[in-house]
């Protein structure tokens, strides 16, 4: 089967690859780009443990086609941090034990960026809905939610 | 697989019109019915690098919201939200953020499910959609695109472009809503859009209301005129509202909801959507 040739730009540097057409987004950044930060959970769109940030939108990677991604600017988890300095999101979850297993909790960084990217001052009833499509099955998401609220003050503050 | 990328509406006809095509706009069905092997493409044609597509734009009809605009796009644009806040209202409860920031309102249409969220609300909004073709272009009334569960009207080879939206009248206001069991991430058991607009001394001048997940495509509700044109829009009218909402009902049992359920709701949210585009349209 033929393969088709994409450049992308991921966390800042350019990225070519040859992709299958059926292979996802996730399926490249993961099995071709070993950027396996991005986790596949459910492959369907429900659980959220694949996003990452398509041209500045919120999206799951296990929903977009890997072809689709030429041209594109592409953030992932592993673009959040700077070098070993991590994102005061990712600190405030270790802080705050806002994770368990740890499956989810790349897609639960990358989609809290996001929202505090256009919301700096979310309610909590924003952040649960803002993070419906993130499902963990470890924390019951209290801890999750009160770590997005705080690092948000923090944040605004700073 | 192969994975094409036209740049004109007539290319991607062309490229729709072979054998196992299908058109990806957000992916957020196709990818899923992909990787479930519901469906196997022999060639993928995405169709968002079409002109005007992706595009929102206001004119002195009205506007036009480009059939694979992300969901997500159209629920930030203030201007369209103020005009026909049922409609983005609907938008905002499909899915996820994740899902908004790809799903599309030409893929909500085309998927065909009696539940999806944006199509009872487009209707009532009175919204057409401009359909591509081989050889030409046609408006259509959304509530004549769906003819059952995953079938829809268009030919092999079209493609919707863009939906248009009438510029909204003086006094006018619309409304959508659903009842899901969760509080989010769910599928509609019952959703109920409407539009209206009123006169000055506060007579209906026009209605439209439509109910999806209630029969196997969304519907329009009949008879309306005569409930409510030239009067106001009393506690008869209203309970006359009800009963024709029961009555358009021929819904599935499943576990989400029984038939006599969804028929109880399907009154209820057709009242209290109703409420609320009266109160925008009042200016609340």
């Amino acid at each position: 089967m033929s393969k088709t040739h994409v450049s992308t730009c991921i966390n800042g540097d350019t990225h070519e690859f040859l992709c299958d057409t059926q292979n996802t987004l996730l399926d490249v950044l993961r099995h071709e780009l070993d950027l396996t930060g991005s986790k596949e959970g459910c492959a369907t769109g429900d659980c959220g443990a694949c996003s990452v940030m398509l041209d500045d939108r919120l999206v799951c990677a296990c929903l977009v086609l890997g072809v689709e991604a030429d041209g594109k600017e592409i953030e992932t988890i592993e673009g959040m941090s700077s070098g070993s300095e991590l994102h005061p999101i990712q600190q405030k979850f270790i802080d705050l034990a806002a994770l368990q297993c740890g499956i989810c909790t790349p897609g639960v960084l990358v989609a809290t960026k996001a929202l505090l990217t256009k919301n700096k001052n979310p309610s909590e009833e924003e952040v649960r809905f803002w993070l419906a499509g993130n499902l963990c099955r470890c924390t019951g998401y209290d801890k999750i939610v009160r770590a997005v609220l705080e690092v948000a003050a923090d944040m605004r503050n700073a | 697989m192969e994975y094409v990328t036209p740049q004109s509406a007539s290319e991607a006809s062309q490229a729709l019109l072979q054998e196992g095509a299908f058109a990806l706009a957000g992916g957020t069905d196709l990818l899923v019915k992909l990787k479930t092997r519901f469906v196997s493409p022999s060639i993928v044609v995405d169709i968002k690098r079409v002109p005007k597509i992706m595009t929102i734009e206001q004119s002195a009809e009205g506007w036009w919201i480009g059939a694979a605009t992300p969901c997500a796009e159209i629920v930030e644009h203030d201007s369209l939200s103020k005009d026909w806040s049922g409609i983005v209202e609907a938008l905002s409860l499909i899915g996820s953020t994740q899902i908004q920031g790809r799903a599309t309102l030409g893929g909500n249409l085309c998927n065909a499910s009696p539940a999806a969220d944006s199509v009872p609300a487009l209707i009532a909004a009175g919204a057409t959609c401009v359909i591509s073709g081989q050889t030409k272009e046609r408006e259509e009334a959304v509530e004549n695109i769906v003819t059952a569960p995953g079938i829809t009207t268009l030919s092999k080879g079209e493609f919707i472009i863009g939906f248009k939206l009438p510029k909204p009248k003086l006094r006018s206001g619309d409304a959508y809503l659903r009842l899901i069991p969760r509080s989010e991430m769910d599928i509609a058991v019952v959703g109920a859009g409407v539009s209206l607009s009123v006169t000055e001394d506060g007579k209906i001048e026009a209605v439209r209301v439509s109910l999806g997940a209630i029969a196997p495509t969304q519907v329009l509700l009949t008879g309306l005129e005569d409930i409510f044109v030239g009067k106001e829009p009393d506690d008869d009218a209203i309970q006359k509202l009800v009963a024709v909402a029961e009555k358009a009902c021929k819904p599935i049992k499943d576990k989400r909801g029984t038939i006599e359920y969804r028929t109880k709701i399907a009154g209820v949210l057709a009242k209290r959507a109703f409420a609320i585009a009266l109160k925008r349209a009042n200016g609340y």
